[in-house]
């Protein structure tokens, strides 16, 4: 079964139209997406190498219980031990799993939790990537806030209690370009701790600047580390170039940000070489720049404006859990998150276990977050969101439930210096 | 036995040989834990405190508890100094244990950014704790740089696994004048016990106390293995005999000067 993502908008013009049958229909008429754009930096480096033939290669049928059971047996995962984990021969261990996470959470990251919450400044794009709601040929509501409507913002969900922000874009340049981030974060500054950014990849000397603005964390989503895939579904705009987006967290690292965090969007592909490519991805690099804090995701296919029927296929909750707590015992000092994208019960199931971080009082829409948090009716228009959440406990609920859960929410672990 | 057998730390008298780690476990517990601990000094990672309001966990440390703020965070000396100073202006007080990784993995100290760090807080009245991986020619430049006190690690941070480093925290009890402090790694009470039966002069646990069932329960029991291993070393332990037994004819026997 495959998700179905093509939806034409009445509202576009039949020129529009046309374009985007043309591109849906007809590879040739889609771009080279292993070839750099104009202007994207080509950096040196030796990981995406070293992921790829590793994913290539895995072959996840051939692993058994025998080499599961090896591998929750050793005090250290190796990358074999890791596949075994990932492999559907341990989905009858996966209590076992679930137990060994815990305990390497516990090591590394004691009874803890983090909270922080996501920061959508404006959601134009130029990408027609077909599962997202914020894709170019998608009929929305878009919109782009100004510095003071960011500040105001900023004032409503630092007002609730939050240190940590985590601002994003949709992937406009021409809309949202790095000075206008760079602006937002100015401000993010004085109203958080710790500010972090999920937009398009950008060039190192653009990273630098955006950590000079404040920023210390790069959130980029690499959606799925199969090419031939990712090519299928990013048909259109610089997000198409995959390998420029594979090394954007090298170059945010060597633009001087403190942290990286990495993703594959689950259910865009096969979800056990997807998994794990992005765990290899933040190994190789571990090695490569030690002194990086590193973060994992694992965000599955939701819903979006104008199609309802997008979902994550065979990667249930089962499968997520396996793939968490493989995360957790390969990678036991890496910040894992939960976005509010799936349930409140998983969510609080799965701090207990592996997860570190949590979103709270999220929107993914535009300009809502003062008739979000405060119920006050909105003056201006909102921006539609990226796509459905799940989880939609405010800030304070999710601090009480974190504490209710035994755990000790954590606002602020971070220090610009 | 001494009568008074104080831990002297920069010129500071403490009773207790118990440095408690709070970053790894609920903000309620800490009183409770610094109270069955008998714990005098509790370490707080500066980047945690410096939280807006909340729960503030300088507002759940009791006052008359010295604390001990880390440079957790910092990469190199720079940043290690530039955290201490804010502890300093969010009313820290002095003491300073200087927490210096280059690596996210294992949390490994480097060593010689952790002494060109001591060197420049121990010039500005700081009382300066630098946490380091044992090494002697280390332990001996640290000293030189104005240390207070040592801290070797016993092995990787929040691993549980006891004295990997047993030796070498020896080499460093037997010929640093400071007092040695064993820092990370310790995960049980007779760890600590054996530590302290080594002739280190404190020791510092936070995760083994986290991950504990009963927390408070585990600090008390810290306390006493702490307690017992330092009355052993004070009293001398006694001898232990190679291979089961002493030889019967004494091999110096020949000598009749």
């Amino acid at each position: 079964m495959e998700n179905k993502f093509f939806v034409d908008s009445e509202h576009l013009s039949p020129e529009m139209l046309k374009r985007k049958h043309e591109l849906e229909e007809n590879p040739a008429a889609r771009t080279n997406h292993m070839e750099y754009m104009p202007n994207m930096e080509v950096i040196e480096s030796d990981v995406c190498e070293m992921v790829m033939s590793q994913m290539k290669s895995f072959d996840y049928s051939q692993y058994t219980a025998r080499d599961v059971r090896a591998a929750l047996d050793h005090d250290t995962c190796s990358v074999e031990d890791f596949k075994a984990l990932l492999s559907p021969a341990a989905e009858p261990f996966l209590e076992e799993m679930a137990q060994k996470a815990r305990l390497e959470t516990s090591k590394h990251f004691g009874n803890t939790v983090y909270l922080f919450t996501p920061l959508y400044i404006a959601n134009y794009c130029e990408n027609y990537c077909v599962y997202c709601g914020f894709n170019c040929y998608n009929h929305i509501n878009r919109m782009k806030l100004t510095m003071e409507q960011i500040e105001r913002e900023m004032q409503v969900i630092a007002d609730s209690g939050m240190e940590e922000i985590l601002i994003l874009t949709g992937e406009s340049r021409a809309q949202s370009d790095v000075q206008y981030i760079g602006e937002a974060c100015k401000l993010a500054r004085k109203y958080f701790r710790m500010v972090g950014i999920e937009i398009y990849p950008v060039n190192t000397d653009e990273y630098r600047y955006l950590h000079e603005c404040g920023v210390d964390y790069v959130t980029v989503f690499q959606e799925t580390y199969d090419t031939d895939k990712y090519e299928t579904l990013h048909l259109l705009g610089h997000k198409r170039v995959w390998p420029y987006r594979f090394d954007a967290q090298e170059r945010a690292l060597r633009g001087g940000m403190r942290g990286v965090a990495f993703s594959a969007l689950l259910g865009l592909s096969d979800f056990r070489k997807d998994a794990l490519a992005s765990a290899l991805h933040v190994y190789y690099l571990q090695r490569k720049y030690p002194h990086a804090e590193m973060s994992l995701s694992c965000p599955r296919l939701r819903p979006i404006i104008n199609n309802d029927k997008i979902n994550p296929l065979d990667v249930g909750e089962k499968q997520l859990c396996q793939i968490i707590c493989a995360y957790r015992i390969f990678l036991p000092f890496v910040g894992i998150t939960v976005s509010s994208r799936e349930s409140k019960s998983f969510r609080d199931g799965i701090v207990k276990i592996a997860a570190t971080k949590v979103s709270a009082g999220v929107s993914t829409g535009i300009g809502d977050h003062e008739s979000k948090y405060t119920g006050k009716e909105a003056e201006g228009t909102e921006g539609d969101e990226q796509f459905e959440i799940d989880d939609d406990r405010s800030f304070e609920e999710m601090y009480e439930d974190m504490a209710e859960e035994g755990l000790q929410p954590v606002l602020n672990d971070y220090l610009y210096v | 036995m001494q009568k008074e057998d104080k831990l002297i730390i920069g010129g500071h008298e403490f009773n207790s040989r118990f440095i408690l780690g709070s970053g790894k476990y609920s903000l309620k517990l800490i009183e409770s834990a610094v109270k069955d601990a008998g714990a005098e000094i509790i370490t707080l990672a500066v980047r945690r405190a410096n939280t807006k309001e909340q729960e503030n966990i300088l507002d759940y440390i009791p006052k008359n508890v010295t604390l001990l703020p880390n440079t957790s965070g910092a990469r190199n000396a720079e940043e290690a100094v530039r955290i201490a100073r804010l502890a300093r202006e969010l009313g820290c007080g002095d003491f300073v244990k200087v927490e210096i990784m280059r690596d996210s993995k294992y949390l490994l100290p480097d060593n010689y950014e952790t002494i060109k760090a001591t060197e420049i807080l121990a010039n500005e009245g700081f009382v300066v704790m630098p946490y380091m991986y044992p090494d002697l020619n280390v332990a001996r430049d640290l000293v030189n740089a104005g240390a207070a006190t040592i801290m070797p690690l016993a092995s990787p941070i929040g691993s549980n696994k006891g004295l990997a480093t047993r030796e070498f925290i020896q080499i460093l009890v037997d010929e640093i004048d400071l007092p040695i402090i064993v820092d990370a790694g310790i995960g049980r009470p007779s760890q600590a016990c054996e530590a302290m039966e080594m002739g280190a002069a404190a020791i510092m646990a936070n995760t083994a106390l986290a991950t504990a069932g009963d927390l408070p329960l585990m600090a008390a029991a810290f306390r006493q293995a702490i307690e017992a291993g330092r009355k052993a070393y004070l009293s001398g332990l006694g001898r232990v005999l190679v291979r089961g037994a002493s030889a019967s004819d004494p091999l110096t026997g020949f000598l009749h000067d």
